[in-house]
């Protein structure tokens, strides 16, 4: 018989308190490649699973910078370069008039890049993931709370992690197959 | 009236055999080739087509807005347009015409040429220059050479153009309504006049209008040679009769005056109208009234006794509202101060004008001149005589010459002596050459009906329309319009023009000339050979040729200009009549400013056009003085019934400020009832309650309200420049002369300096030109001419009433009309008010796609192309001259139109806002041309906008502002130029000149 | 958001944001069975066919009006906006209580907005698509709307950037496209639970499509938090600028009665003004029908009432400012659009604007009225009538006698402009019934956060 590969070890818990503990004691017991999933954002997660930084606020600056230089040239150039002609007397780099293009366009080019940007870094959209095949795991979205060791960790071993998991008092514990 | 009352009305006029557009289409479609002709003949007769063009056109304007109905209009009217052979359309005609000399003589694709020639109302010509676009006419203009216009013209000119592409004309000859053809006419009278011959043609009448043409006259003196006992009648509804008889009181024979207001310092009008349209010889009065009104030099003083008002009166340095009943003992008054024996003595207010008056005039001997206007009774106009001759006037500022009317007989008599001998049956052949007696004659004749009963056994009427008096006649045939046949005629001074055709009869209609020569004999004569031939026969020498080119060419003949006349006064006046009673309400029946007598009914420019004092559009109105309308309890738009002898009209209230009390005034030609699309249906007719012995006024009249409410559209709301919160707004400005010489510079306040602005200007300076033009407020007359002119320029679109009565007229240029101060005599103030070309534009700033931006020659361009309609340039204009075609306002569709329209001017369509930009294709022309010399565009009147070339009293300048010595710039220069509005910093292109009365100082306070 | 809980406890002291008692799983199970589980009643049926007829009105007058030109409306020279922009006006406004609820209460850590946002944020996207309609349809061509935006042509001819209204087709469709990716993300957990939770094989497909995946990774949620909040900040200014550039299509005129500058702040808390009032106006009957009173609860009607009684004030300021300056200014125009208000012809319509923006909503300082739901629903229909009110005296009491007295005209609406104003309040409704019936109108995780049990005990 041919052994589905797995992708990790899931423990699931029932409150965020035990799931942050959880995650904290997995992480200082030398597992690096873990994650953890909750139907809510828990703050202490991420620092617990060891992920601290993230690039979301970057790429947004960027986005926005782009978005207010770029207004600000296509109404300069427009006016003044490309198409420079007397409207009411007016001089053709009417600064003043240029200010709320530019202004929006700042906003709307920042906003995109945040949200692509986000969807993006969290490799979103993915329509497949094996985490799916645990049947439990569609509590993740109402009030479970799981823990994930992936076997790409090198101190992963079937029943050491199984072990380790039941030690954090767990109320399930399962394997993920790919 | 309201739209259900139409629908019922039409719908009992269905028969139950219906007939619509679809069926008609299917019809036609079946046939092919010239039987598709006949089949179309064949319907139009049958009462079921009479009753689906009556469903396709209801009354009122919604037509010219409503596409289902104009494009049903089109199928027929396209079709018989091919009858007539659309190929025939844009024909030059076979006889040579001689080009206008300023302009190449072959046709150059896009470069117009230019024609002389002339168009008449009521006889009198006005000589033109007509433009014309590979042989097709598009725009009448002033013959500038000429002395009785120097370039002017007036509003019925400017609509010839319209008139003459009208696609309701009458377009076949009919006989019993069933469309016939020329020879089976011609066969059909030759036996009635074979008849006629043995009786030496006792039964024959001719009913013809004011005629005078030589030609013309010269043909029917000839054929009551053949007739001995044949008659001419001569009938119009808006005739002389009373300065014919006046002049024949006064010197015993007829003849006819002329003004030479340039040498006029004081001017007394008696209740003329002699700077409007329709008095003869206007265009050329309004320009030496004008010259005379130059507060810079010695000007003028104007005083207007009139009975109601008129743009004539809103010019007065003293205007005196007066019943027309009173004008006579006023005029007798006058008379006497003035050292004629006349009887009677003013009274009460009009004493204090009366004195100060005559001692005026008593300063200014052989420097005034004394006007009495036509509708005033012949004492009056004898008395204008005497007085003018007392003052020593006459050969300065008052000549005599022959009548311009080739035959000068009482009008009104005539028709009586017509319908008399109709009614006891000695006509057996009447022929109605042009004219629609049925409709305007004097009520008491009752024409329509005897014409309808009267056994006479032949009835011809020959004009543009199937109108009322056809409906009544045996044979309709259908006449040309003076723009596409040969003829002639006299200007007021009696220099005749040489009619010349700028385009073949669109629809192959007959001359008078060819009618009149087939009732000699003659049915195939020309109208070119007939006048040739004539002039032949005057013109002694030998070098014929020569001098017909140069009289084509020149617009008039050589020598033809009447002399001054020596006439014998005969002393005795008529006696005073009784005092009028000034109980009860006098009734004064006047020409309308837009549609005259109702033959103008059915042209959408002279219908849209708003009416000097009223504003009102496409309808004619019971015009009553505040105080009138006070004690009777009226508001504006409420209907009334009007009473007079018996005779009875409905028709609404205007309330018109200045107006006589216990007087109203209506105006004549409305209510046609087979006008035409536009015509038909609008307004009220007054012809009912007109009678032979109240041909212009008359008391004893009835007002009575009726409770009903009638909407009358009227193109300016509020004509006041004091706002209802009691302040005041500086649109007009105006001083007295001793005030302008104390302060010159009364005018420009708020004005703010150009310096005052944070941003770097645009730099004109370095152009070559840089456009502006002025508008003279002393100068203009409210005649309303460049409105027109406007529209025949740039294809402006008609609306209709009921367009214009929700604020969408399309005018670009309007006139602004202003009542200042007592209502009973208010000062009233014209303005025109075309686009200010802003050079700091509040539109262009806010249009979103640059559809309007500045051009670098400072025009406030308009991109029709680019324009996506958001309207805002319209809100943000402070002047409101931008107009938006918020439906498909213009025609399309109908053939004659697109021949009509300036190929230089872009055609808008819906959703476009459109507005004035100083006629820049005129511009461009001129540039390219003056490119092409290398040459810069000098500051000769070579270019012209359309509004100024047409302003007869010169108010309009436009120019090239760069050029210091350029006239707009002198003009600009002056102390009374003031720009309007121009407190928003708008530093508009076109400013005006401050408007200066002269009053007299002992009437003023 | 630890802070989130600390206001729950704060909250508690007052009315609670969310009645105790309840459970990840109950609301969960609450919030989402209405989506779910719930049998569509009769009265959802009803209500839907009756918006979604006058919707089809809407598409026959804009058919009618496509075929004939905008003169089938009441406008003219010199009054050449009407209804059209007034309802532009009026629609932007109301769409601006959403996106202020989201970003800026959440910026002000106000945990209560968190059961509201959520259907806040869908009107928004409604008024505002109703809003972008009116400017589009009222041009004389709308087929040529494109040319407003700056696209490389043949012509090489390009849009003018000086006119307030190219700075709208920015602003509006920056503030449609943030507020729609606004509510979009915050729908994202949530579409991940009705994924898990739809028995219904296609419903699962299509939240689970639209979830993209999601599965609440502790990594995922701590970038989507960032994403939040920056978008949150980004949204703030751009609520402000939406109503201020707005403004500018009038205080950039010269036209007296628009050339002012009290605008763009008075135009913003009008905006926020109205906006409330709908908010309220849909919340009430919807938390009666679908029993969410637990979750909006007389807490965020007392708030909302509140921040009425504010914005109210500061609008009354506005009134007041233009009526000084109308007389201070001692500029004839000025003065005399005063005057033409307080005794103009369309004078009643101004004194029903001060009745129905000022004094009527003085009633909310009455504790009892802000929290009796029936009182509230009056009051907010009262608001809403009343800025409906100052659109219109702005725009078309301006227009309408302006500069030359020779110019002055009025303006009467036809039929076609009133079924095209209905018309989109019924496009407005049927796209809210079809959104309370198919997305959770209340933020579920967001709900889970302010739950006691959400709180991480320290070990």
């Amino acid at each position: 018989m041919k052994t589905t590969p797995i992708y990790g070890m899931m423990a699931e818990f029932d409150s965020a308190s035990d799931l942050v503990a959880a995650a904290r004691r997995t992480h200082e017991a030398g597992y690096k490649k873990i994650d953890a999933y909750s139907p809510f954002p828990v703050e202490e997660l991420a620092e617990a699973i060891g992920f601290h930084s993230n690039r979301v606020a970057l790429v947004t600056l960027i986005g926005a910078a782009i978005g207010g230089l770029s207004g600000y040239l296509m109404q300069y150039w427009i006016a003044t370069i490309s198409y420079p002609i007397n409207v009411g007397g007016r001089p053709y780099h009417s600064w003043p008039s240029f200010i709320v293009v530019t202004f929006e366009m700042t906003i709307l080019f920042g906003g995109i890049s945040a949200v692509f940007g986000m969807l993006a870094l969290n490799g979103l959209p993915m329509p497949y993931h094996p985490v799916f095949n645990v049947a439990r795991f569609a509590m993740a979205t109402k009030d479970r709370f799981f823990l994930i060791v992936f076997s790409t960790d090198p101190k992963y071993d079937t029943t050491g992690t199984r072990q380790f998991l039941e030690s954090l008092g767990p109320r399930s514990i399962a394997e993920v197959p790919s | 009236m309201d739209q259900a009352s139409h629908k019922t009305k039409r719908a009992d006029v269905c028969p139950s055999k219906k007939l619509d557009l679809a069926t008609v289409k299917a019809q036609i479609e079946q046939t092919s080739g010239p039987e598709y002709w006949r089949s179309l003949e064949e319907l139009a007769g049958t009462p079921e087509f009479q009753e689906m063009l009556h469903r396709e056109f209801p009354k009122g304007a919604s037509e010219w807005v409503d596409s289902v109905s104009r494009r049903g209009f089109l199928q027929l009217m396209s079709a018989s347009l091919a009858l007539a052979g659309m190929t025939g359309c844009t024909k030059l005609p076979l006889e040579p015409i001689v080009p206008y000399v300023k302009q190449p003589e072959e046709i150059i694709p896009g470069r117009p040429l230019w024609f002389a020639t002339a168009t008449t109302l009521s006889g009198y010509a006005s000589p033109v220059l007509v433009e014309s676009h590979l042989g097709r006419p598009t725009k009448m203009e002033g013959n500038d050479r000429h002395p009785a216009s120097l370039g002017g013209t007036d509003i019925f000119v400017q609509a010839a153009i319209l008139g003459m592409y009208d696609p309701d004309r009458s377009q076949t000859i009919t006989r019993r309504g069933d469309v016939d053809s020329w020879a089976e006419f011609v066969k059909e009278i030759r036996g009635p006049l074979a008849v006629q011959q043995g009786l030496g043609g006792a039964g024959i009448r001719i009913l013809t209008q004011t005629i005078s043409s030589p030609t013309l006259a010269d043909q029917l003196r000839a054929f009551l040679k053949s007739y001995p006992q044949a008659k001419w009648h001569v009938y119009e509804p808006v005739n002389r009769d009373n300065v014919l008889e006046g002049a024949k009181l006064a010197f015993g024979q007829p003849v006819e005056t002329q003004y030479r207001l340039e040498h006029a310092d004081v001017i007394v009008a008696l209740d003329a109208d002699f700077l409007y349209a329709g008095f003869p010889g206007n265009a050329r009065y309004i320009r030496d009234f004008a010259k005379q009104r130059n507060p810079d030099a010695p000007m003028s003083r104007f005083y207007s006794i009139e009975s109601t008002p008129t743009s004539t009166g809103a010019k007065a340095d003293h205007r005196l509202p007066m019943r027309a009943v009173e004008i006579e003992p006023f005029a007798r008054a006058l008379a006497s101060a003035l050292g004629v024996a006349a009887g009677g003595a003013a009274t009460g207010e009009s004493e204090k004008y009366l004195k100060a008056i005559s001692a005026e005039l008593q300063k200014s001997k052989g420097a005034s001149v004394i006007l009495a206007g036509d509708h005033q009774s012949p004492a009056v106009h004898a008395l204008a005589h005497a007085m003018n001759r007392a003052l020593g006037n006459v050969g300065k500022t008052v000549v005599y010459t022959d009548p311009v009317d080739a035959r000068p007989v009482n009008q009104t008599e005539s028709l009586r002596e017509l319908v008399a001998d109709m009614r006891a049956g000695r006509v057996d052949l009447l022929v109605i050459m042009g004219g629609n007696p049925v409709y305007d004659a004097p009520a008491d004749l009752g024409f329509g009906e005897v014409l309808k009963n009267s056994g006479i056994s032949l009835r011809i009427h020959h004009g543009l329309y199937q109108n009322e008096t056809a409906e009544y006649c045996h044979w309709h045939v259908n006449d040309t319009h003076s723009l596409e046949a040969w003829s002639d005629a006299r200007a007021y001074d009696g220099t005749v023009s040489i009619v010349q055709p700028l385009i073949d009869p669109l629809y192959a209609g007959r001359s008078a000339h060819v009618l009149v020569s087939a009732l000699s004999g003659v049915s195939d004569a020309t109208g070119y050979d007939l006048v040739r031939t004539y002039w032949q026969k005057q013109h002694a020498g030998a070098d014929f040729e020569a001098f017909w080119r140069k009289s084509l060419h020149d617009g008039w003949v050589e020598g033809t200009t009447f002399r001054a006349k020596a006439v014998s006064a005969n002393p005795s006046l008529p006696p005073a009549t009784v005092a009028a009673d000034d109980k009860t309400v006098e009734v004064n029946f006047r020409r309308d400013p837009s549609v005259y007598d109702g033959q103008f009914a059915n042209n959408g420019w002279l219908q849209e056009l708003p009416k000097p004092m009223t504003k009102l559009t496409w309808d004619n109105a019971v015009l009553v003085g505040p105080k009138l309308a006070a004690r009777a309890g009226l508001k504006s738009e409420d209907m009334v019934t009007l009473e007079l002898g018996g005779r009875k009209i409905a028709a609404p209230v205007w309330i018109q400020a200045g107006h006589p009390d216990n007087s109203v005034t209506v105006c004549v030609g409305y209510g046609r009832t087979r006008a035409g699309r536009a015509g038909t249906g609008a307004g009220f007719d007054v012809y009912p309650l007109r009678t032979t012995s109240a041909l212009w006024f008359s008391t004893g009249g009835k007002l009575s309200k009726t409770g009903d409410i009638y909407k009358l559209a009227s193109t300016q709301g509020y004509q006041t420049m004091d706002t209802p919160d009691g302040a005041t707004r500086p649109l007009v400005r105006e001083a007295t002369l001793e005030k302008y010489r104390k302060e010159p510079k009364f005018a420009q306040e708020e004005q703010p300096p150009k310096e005052l602005t944070l941003y770097p200007g645009y730099d004109y300076a370095r152009q070559d030109y840089a456009w502006g033009m002025t508008i003279d407020m002393n100068s203009c007359v409210g005649c309303n001419n460049c409105i027109v002119a406007c529209q025949s320029e740039n294809n402006i679109a008609v609306v209709g009433k009921e367009q214009v009565g929700r604020g969408r007229h399309m005018h670009w240029l309007r006139v602004d009309a202003y009542y200042q101060g007592d209502r009973d005599n208010p000062k009233a103030y014209f303005q025109p008010v075309p686009c200010m070309q802003c050079e700091n534009a509040p539109c262009e700033l806010v249009c979103p796609v640059g559809a309007t931006l500045h051009s670098s020659e400072g025009l406030n361009d308009m991109v029709y192309n680019r324009c996506v309609g958001t309207r805002y340039c319209s809100n943000n204009c402070p002047y409101k001259v931008r107009r938006f075609n918020f439906l498909l306002f213009q025609d399309w569709e109908t053939p004659q139109y697109k021949m009509m329209r300036n190929p230089d001017v872009t055609v808008r369509s819906r959703g476009v806002m459109e507005k004035c930009t100083y006629c820049i294709q005129r511009i461009s022309e001129r540039r390219i041309d003056a490119e092409r010399a290398d040459e810069k565009i000098n500051d000769d009147g070579s270019l012209q906008t359309a509004c100024q070339q047409s302003c007869p009293a010169g108010a309009i300048l436009f120019g090239n502002i760069n050029d210091p010595n350029s006239r707009v710039s002198k003009l600009k220069a002056q102390d009374r130029n003031y720009g309007l509005l121009a407190d928003l910093n708008t530093r508009p292109r076109t400013t005006y000149l401050a408007q200066i009365r002269n009053p007299n100082p002992e009437l003023e306070g | 958001m630890a802070d989130h809980r600390e206001e729950v406890a704060v909250g508690n002291l007052r009315a609670p944001v969310i009645e105790p008692g309840y459970t990840f799983g109950s609301v969960t199970d609450k919030i989402s069975s209405i989506v779910l589980t719930r049998p569509t009643s009769n009265g959802w049926f009803v209500g839907f066919g009756i918006a979604f007829l006058v919707t089809m009105m809407l598409l026959f007058s804009l058919a009618y009006l496509f075929a004939k030109g905008v003169g089938i409306w009441g406008i003219n020279i010199p009054v050449g906006w009407g209804f059209a922009i007034v309802n532009f006006v009026w629609w932007i406004g109301i769409g601006h209580a959403g996106t202020l609820i989201s970003a800026i209460l959440l910026l002000l850590r106000q945990s209560w907005r968190n059961s509201i946002n959520r259907f806040a944020e869908a009107m928004t996207l409604f008024a505002v698509a109703c809003a972008g309609i009116f400017p589009l349809v009222h041009t004389g061509r709308p087929w040529l709307a494109y040319w407003l935006f700056p696209y490389p042509n043949t012509m090489s001819y390009w849009p003018q950037f000086r006119s307030p209204l190219l700075w709208d087709v920015f602003a509006v469709s920056t503030y449609f496209t943030i507020s729609l990716l606004f509510w979009f993300i915050g729908l994202i957990p949530d579409l991940a639970t009705l994924r898990d939770r739809s028995e219904n094989h296609w419903a699962k497909i299509i939240y689970g499509t639209l979830a993209m995946g999601w599965r609440g990774s502790a990594r995922h949620w701590h970038r989507y938090e960032s994403a939040y909040l920056l978008l949150a900040g980004l949204a703030t200014p751009l609520v402000l600028s939406v109503h201020t550039v707005v403004s500018f299509d009038f205080a950039i005129a010269i036209v007296p009665g628009w050339h002012t500058t009290i605008f763009p702040p008075y135009f913003v808390a009008g905006a926020i003004y109205s906006g409330f009032a709908m908010v309220l106006m849909l919340a009430i009957p919807i938390r009666k029908i679908y029993g969410l009173e637990d979750f909006i609860t007389d807490r965020h009607l007392q708030n909302s009432a509140k921040v009425m009684l504010s914005t109210g004030w500061i609008v009354a300021y506005g009134y007041g400012i233009e009526a000084f300056m109308g007389w201070y200014s001692g500029n004839r125009y000025d003065g005399f659009t005063l005057w033409n208000r307080l005794h103009g012809p369309y004078a009643f319509l101004y004194y029903l604007l001060l009745f129905c923006n000022i004094f009527a909503p003085q009633v909310l300082w009455i504790r009892k009225l802000r929290t009796s739901p029936i009182g509230l629903f009056c009051v907010s229909l009262v608001i809403l009538v009343g800025m409906w009110l100052e659109r219109f005296v702005i725009v078309v009491m301006s227009l309408h006698r302006d500069f030359l007295t020779s110019s002055w005209g009025m303006y009467y609406p036809t039929r076609w402009d009133w079924m095209t104003y209905v018309g989109t309040i019924g496009m407005f409704l049927a796209a809210m019934f079809l959104f309370v019936r198919i997305l959770p109108m209340i933020s579920i995780f967001e709900m889970r956060t302010l739950l006691p049990e959400a709180e991480v005990k320290p070990e």
